[in-house]
């Protein structure tokens, strides 16, 4: 069911863990659907992220997913980090099947969520952020319609 | 680690394999003596006798008739024909139909169909260990009621229900009493007329028999038409050529379990006992789903807080290890098992759950290298979950 990639990023998860005092952490997903994830970003002066480490509830495909995006947005500028999509995030993990394409979704979302949460604590704006639709953070009861980052497939 | 050649297989309420005797009992059927049944030749009617042989072992098994025997493809369509075809029979006296919340999809989606047909359906809640709310169950019936299709044990957590009382209950009334017995039979006695049931449903594969073939009983005092049309097979109830190597592997399952599902139960129970005790005592917020003791010999239904089932899985597979999350069936759909919420669990404890299921080659040595692999995933998966991580801060908070 799952690509080899994934296997292994499931199996030997990279960046797991926490990052105390981050600059920006982001949790997204919701336990009614099984998947929750929290990224911790460590950026630095120039607005580069020096680190990133992620702690996820879910699946195989969430963890996976969660795993390649810690990985495709390390070193990058936030502006660079903005632009891992979903898409990215999948095609580096040789696909995903249908059913866990959310997962990636939800990847995306977690990276924004992080960068968002920095963002605030800054009070700066990046440019083409928008608030993030799933911050559990803040959030823990959300209704059964604002399982919105589930709905985009 | 994932190496190791060693398979142990605890997914017997998935399917199970089938038995040598039955197999060997299968195969002239298959090339030897391949007549159908409905042939008027001499030779055709070794499989007709055959066919009969198992009908009487069967019906011997459930203390009924052999004419109370009918051969199907197995447990989805024995459900599906039964509900549906008393529903149809019984709509001049009614259009209410009573099951319980934690029924199998193929008596679920079988009533959620009928209601998108004028039909109304009650759905009876559990308690927290999955036994059925018999006031809630009394309360539902109405004078338009004439079904009561309630399993004999669950699929998912193992509990059996109060089989006997809900049939003293629908005789009462005067409603038709279908029970999915699938899981039950051949692990625990059944027999339909001191249970009051007029219909039931089981299936071969659950059983060491083949896969494709299963039984519904019906009582012959029940009047309801055929299911699948075309033939006058199954007293003109049940048409289609007779599977008759899977009803010979059925019958000879049947008769197996018949001898060895006493012996059995004491040693299969002993095991789930001892794997509930030891993972109860040695994971961390782990609970039992299900009752403790009202419930099927082999089976142990585990939640782990803060993981998730598919992850956890996927581990054991990696170390040689079948198990399910909720049901097997429910794969693919990204909602937790409807058997976990209605026992209360709420949804990321119930996303978090283990199905082992023991067979009678399923040895205590088995148990320990699967309950010792459990504490390491799960403890695994916890270090990477942030649920576990908020739960531990909110623990040094306090």
């Amino acid at each position: 069911m799952y690509s080899e990639k994934v296997m292994d990023h499931f199996e030997h998860p990279r960046n797991v863990g926490e990052i105390e005092g981050a600059s920006g952490v982001g949790t997204v997903g919701n336990a009614k659907c099984g998947d929750i994830m929290r990224i911790y970003l460590d950026i630095d002066e120039n607005q580069v992220i020096q680190d990133c480490k992620f702690k996820t509830f879910g699946c195989g495909a969430a963890v996976a997913t969660s795993s390649m995006a810690t990985e495709l947005v390390k070193g990058k500028s936030i502006q660079e980090a903005l632009e891992v999509t979903n898409v990215a995030v999948m095609e580096a993990l040789d696909g995903l099947p249908p059913v866990k394409i959310h997962c990636s979704l939800l990847a995306e979302e977690a990276i924004h969520a992080a960068l968002w949460n920095y963002a605030e604590k800054n009070h700066i704006e990046i440019k083409g952020l928008k608030k993030p639709k799933t911050d559990i953070h803040e959030d823990d009861h959300k209704s059964d319609d604002d399982r919105d980052v589930v709905a985009y497939d | 680690m994932s190496n190791e050649k060693k398979m142990i297989y605890l997914d017997n309420a998935a399917t199970t394999a089938v038995k040598p005797e039955v197999l060997t009992h299968m195969m002239p059927y298959l090339q030897e003596y391949y007549g159908n049944p409905s042939s008027i030749y001499s030779f055709a009617g070794v499989s007709t006798k055959a066919v009969d042989e198992a009908r009487d072992t069967v019906a011997e098994f459930l203390g009924a008739k052999g004419k109370e025997i009918y051969f199907t493809s197995g447990g989805s369509e024995s459900d599906n024909w039964a509900i549906k075809s008393a529903a149809a029979a019984n709509k001049n006296k009614g259009n209410h139909i009573i099951t319980s919340a934690i029924e199998h999809h193929a008596v679920l989606h079988t009533c959620s169909y009928l209601e998108k047909n004028g039909f109304e359906v009650s759905y009876i809640g559990v308690d927290e260990n999955g036994v059925i709310k018999m006031n809630e169950l009394k309360e539902a019936i109405r004078p338009t009621t004439t079904l009561i299709s309630v399993m004999f044990a669950n699929n998912e957590i193992g509990t059996i229900q109060p089989i006997k009382e809900i049939g003293a209950l629908a005789k009462e009334n005067g409603i038709l009493f279908h029970t999915d017995a699938v899981q039950a039979y051949g692990h625990v006695p059944i027999n339909v007329n001191e249970l009051n049931i007029d219909m039931l449903s089981a299936s071969g594969h659950k059983i060491h028999g083949p896969k494709g073939v299963g039984i519904l009983y019906i009582k012959d005092s029940v009047r309801i038409g055929p299911f699948i049309h075309g033939g006058s097979q199954e007293r003109n109830r049940r048409a289609g050529t007779h599977n008759v190597p899977g009803i010979v592997g059925f019958a000879k399952a049947t008769e197996i379990a018949a001898k060895t599902m006493a012996e059995n139960a004491v040693k299969l129970m002993a095991l789930r006992d001892y794997t509930i005790d030891r993972m109860l005592q040695e994971v961390p917020y782990a609970r039992l789903n299900g009752h403790r003791t009202k419930r099927l010999p082999n089976n142990t239904n585990f939640c782990f807080r803060f993981i998730e089932g598919e992850s956890l899985l996927i581990m054991l597979d990696n170390k040689g290890i079948c198990a399910s999350s909720g049901s097997a069936c429910t794969s693919g759909s990204l909602d937790p098992s409807h058997v976990l919420l209605a026992i209360g669990l709420p949804h990321e404890i119930a996303h978090g759950s283990l199905r082992l299921t023991l067979s009678e080659e399923t040895t205590k040595e088995d148990l320990d290298y699967v309950i010792d692999a459990v504490k390491v995933i799960v403890e695994r998966l916890r270090s990477m979950s942030p649920l576990y991580e908020d739960f531990v801060k909110g623990q040094k908070a306090e």
